[in-house]
C-alpha cells in the first residue's frame, strides 16, 4: 500500500478530480495549504510594512491506494495537474504500512478502496 | 426670503448618507460572490470609487449632470461647485439647500459605475478600472444623468418618468456592464464550472445594507420628508419583499430547495425594479412589479446567461439591466396621478403615450450606454490593457493588483 501526497496549483484541483475518478481513484483528502518551492511567492504589503517571499496557496490531496493503483493514480495527478508552468506542484510516494476502516475494523487492502 | 425647510432637509442629507452605504453594502454583495483570492479586489474596486467620484463629481461631474442644458450635457459652470450654495435651487428642490440636492446626487453617481464592476470581477487590471471609471462616469453617466433629470434634458422634456435612477442607474450601467463582459471575455478555466460564491454571509450582509440604504435611494428622491417619501418607503419594502419570495418560490419549484443567494437576489432585483417607480405607482402594483422581476430576472441569469455564454461574473446585466428595463416598463403601465399629481398616468391608467415615452427613454439609454462603454473600452484596452496577465489571473487580484490578501491561513 503507498500513501500518495501530491501538492498541486489551487485552479487545477478541478481538471485532478475528474482524471482521478476516470481512473476509477474514488477515494481522495483534500486540504489548502500554503507553500512554494521554486517559486517565488508575492511580496505583501500592509500600511507600508513589505512582507517578502510570502506564501502562495497551494493545494494538498492524500490519497492512500493498493499497489496497482498507484501508477494510474500519478499519471492522472500528471495530467490533471501540470501546465508546465512554474509552481505546478510535487507528488510524494510513501510506503503505508496499516490502513484501517473505522466503520467496520477492516484491515489492509479490503480497508483501502 | 428663506425657504429652507428643515425637515426636508434632514430627511435629504439623511438620505444622502443612506445611499453612500450602498457602496460597500455593494462591495460584501458583490465580494462574498468572488473567489477568496479575488475578495479584496472588489472591496477595493467599490471603495476607490467612493474616492473617485466624489472629488469628480465636486470638480466637474454636477456640473456636467445638472446645470442647465447644453444639449448633450451640463457644461462647466458649476465646476468646483462654483454657484452651487446653500440657499435652495427652486428648480430641482425648493426647499433644501443647492448642495444638499448636489451630495445627494454624488452618491447615486458613486454607485451607478460601482455597479458596472460585477461584470468583469476578478480579471481586470487595476490601472484600467480607474481609468474606465472616471471615463465612464464622465462620458455615459454625466450625459445620460443630464438627458433624464437635468434642466432642459431632452428625456425629462420628453415625459419620461425615471423616480430614482431606474434609466440613469440601473439600464445605464447594466447595459455596460453587458459591453464590458463582452470585451473583456470569460474568465479562465470556466468550462471547469462557476466558481461558487466564497462567503455567503458577505452576501447576505450586502443584501442587508443595500436594501436599508435603498431606502435613502428611493424615499429620498422625494427630496422632502413627505407623503410622496413616505409611498417611495413603502413601495419599495413591498417590491423587494415580493421579488425575494418569489425567487425562492422559483427556485423551490425548480430544484427542489429554495436559496439563501436566490432570496439575496430577488430581493436586489426588487429593488432595481421599483426604483424608477418608487414615485408613481401604489402598493398593489409593487407587488407585480416585484414578482414579475425575479421571473425576468431568474430567466436571464440562469437561463439566458449560460445559453449565451457571456461571462457577466455577478450578473450585473441580469440583474440591473433586466430589472431596470423591467421597472421602467412598468412606470409606464403602472403609474398614476392618484400617487403623485406631478407624475404621469401610465397605460393601465388609460395614457398608452407614457409607456411609449418610457421606452423611447430605455432605448435611447440601452444604445448609448452601451455603445460609448465599448469605445471608453477599446481605448484604454489600447492604452494600457484592461486585462490582466493568465498568471495573475490565476494567483488572484487581491495578491497580484494590491499585495494584500484577505484571509490568512497559518495564525
Amino acid at each position: 500500500m503507498k500513501l500518495i501526497i501530491a501538492i498541486i496549483q489551487p485552479h487545477k484541483l478541478e481538471d485532478v478530480k475528474a482524471e482521478l475518478y476516470a481512473a476509477n481513484v474514488n477515494l481522495i483528502t483534500v486540504n489548502e495549504v500554503l507553500g512554494h518551492g521554486q517559486q517565488k511567492g508575492v511580496t505583501e504589503f500592509y500600511r507600508g510594512a513589505k512582507e517578502t517571499g510570502n506564501l502562495l496557496r497551494k493545494v494538498r490531496l492524500e490519497i492512500a491506494v493498493n499497489e496497482n493503483f498507484v501508477e494510474p493514480t500519478i499519471n492522472a495527478i500528471m495530467k490533471g495537474a501540470q501546465t508546465g508552468e512554474i509552481g505546478d506542484g510535487k507528488i510524494f510516494v510513501l510506503d503505508l504500512p496499516r490502513c484501517i476502516r473505522i466503520r467496520t475494523g477492516e484491515e489492509g487492502k479490503e480497508a483501502i478502496g | 426670503m428663506n425657504m429652507i425647510n428643515s425637515g426636508d432637509t434632514a430627511w435629504v442629507l439623511m438620505s444622502a448618507a443612506l445611499v453612500l452605504m450602498m457602496t460597500p453594502a455593494l462591495a460584501f454583495f458583490y465580494g462574498g460572490m468572488v473567489r477568496k483570492k479575488n475578495v479584496l479586489s472588489i472591496l477595493m474596486q467599490c471603495m476607490i470609487v467612493v474616492g473617485l467620484i466624489s472629488v469628480q463629481w465636486v470638480l466637474y461631474g454636477y456640473s456636467l449632470s445638472f446645470h442647465p442644458g447644453h444639449g448633450f450635457w451640463g457644461g462647466f459652470e458649476w465646476t468646483g461647485l462654483n454657484g452651487v450654495g446653500l440657499e435652495p435651487y427652486a428648480d430641482y428642490a425648493g426647499t433644501i439647500p443647492h448642495q444638499a440636492f448636489m451630495i445627494f446626487q454624488a452618491m447615486f453617481a458613486i454607485i451607478t459605475p460601482a455597479l458596472i464592476l460585477g461584470a468583469f470581477a476578478e480579471r481586470m487590471k487595476f490601472s484600467a478600472f480607474l481609468l474606465f471609471m472616471l471615463l465612464w462616469a464622465t462620458f455615459v453617466y454625466a450625459p445620460v444623468c443630464h438627458w433624464v433629470w437635468g434642466i432642459g434634458g431632452w428625456l425629462r422634456d420628453k415625459g419620461a418618468l425615471d423616480f430614482a435612477g431606474g434609466t440613469v442607474v440601473h439600464i445605464n450601467a447594466g447595459i455596460a456592464a453587458l459591453a464590458t463582459a463582452i470585451a473583456i471575455g470569460r474568465r479562465k478555466n470556466l468550462d471547469k464550472g462557476t466558481p461558487t460564491p466564497h462567503n455567503m454571509p458577505f452576501v447576505v450582509l450586502g443584501t442587508g445594507l443595500l436594501w436599508f440604504g435603498w431606502f435613502g435611494f428611493n424615499a429620498g428622491s422625494a427630496l422632502a420628508a413627505n407623503g410622496l417619501a413616505v409611498n417611495a418607503f413603502v413601495v419599495t419594502n413591498t417590491a423587494a419583499a415580493a421579488a425575494g419570495l418569489t425567487w425562492a418560490m422559483i427556485e423551490w419549484g425548480r430544484s427542489g430547495k429554495p436559496t439563501l443567494f436566490g432570496f439575496c437576489s430577488g430581493a436586489v432585483a426588487g429593488l432595481v425594479a421599483i426604483t424608477p417607480a418608487a414615485g408613481f405607482v401604489n402598493v398593489v402594483s409593487a407587488i407585480i412589479i416585484g414578482i414579475m422581476v425575479s421571473v425576468f430576472c431568474f430567466t436571464a441569469v440562469s437561463i439566458i446567461k449560460p445559453k449565451l455564454g457571456y461571462d457577466d461574473s455577478l450578473d450585473a446585466f441580469g440583474v440591473h439591466c433586466v430589472g431596470g428595463v423591467w421597472g421602467a416598463l412598468a412606470t409606464g403601465l403602472f403609474a398614476s396621478k392618484a400617487v403623485n399629481a406631478a407624475g404621469a398616468d401610465g397605460l393601465f391608467y388609460g395614457n398608452p403615450g407614457q409607456f411609449m415615452t418610457q421606452l423611447l427613454a430605455v432605448g435611447v439609454t440601452l444604445v448609448y450606454s452601451f455603445v460609448m462603454t465599448l469605445v471608453i473600452y477599446k481605448v484604454i484596452d489600447f492604452v494600457v490593457g484592461v486585462r490582466v496577465s493568465e498568471k495573475d489571473e490565476t494567483i488572484g487580484l487581491d495578491l497580484t493588483q494590491h499585495h494584500e490578501r484577505a484571509y490568512t491561513v497559518l495564525e
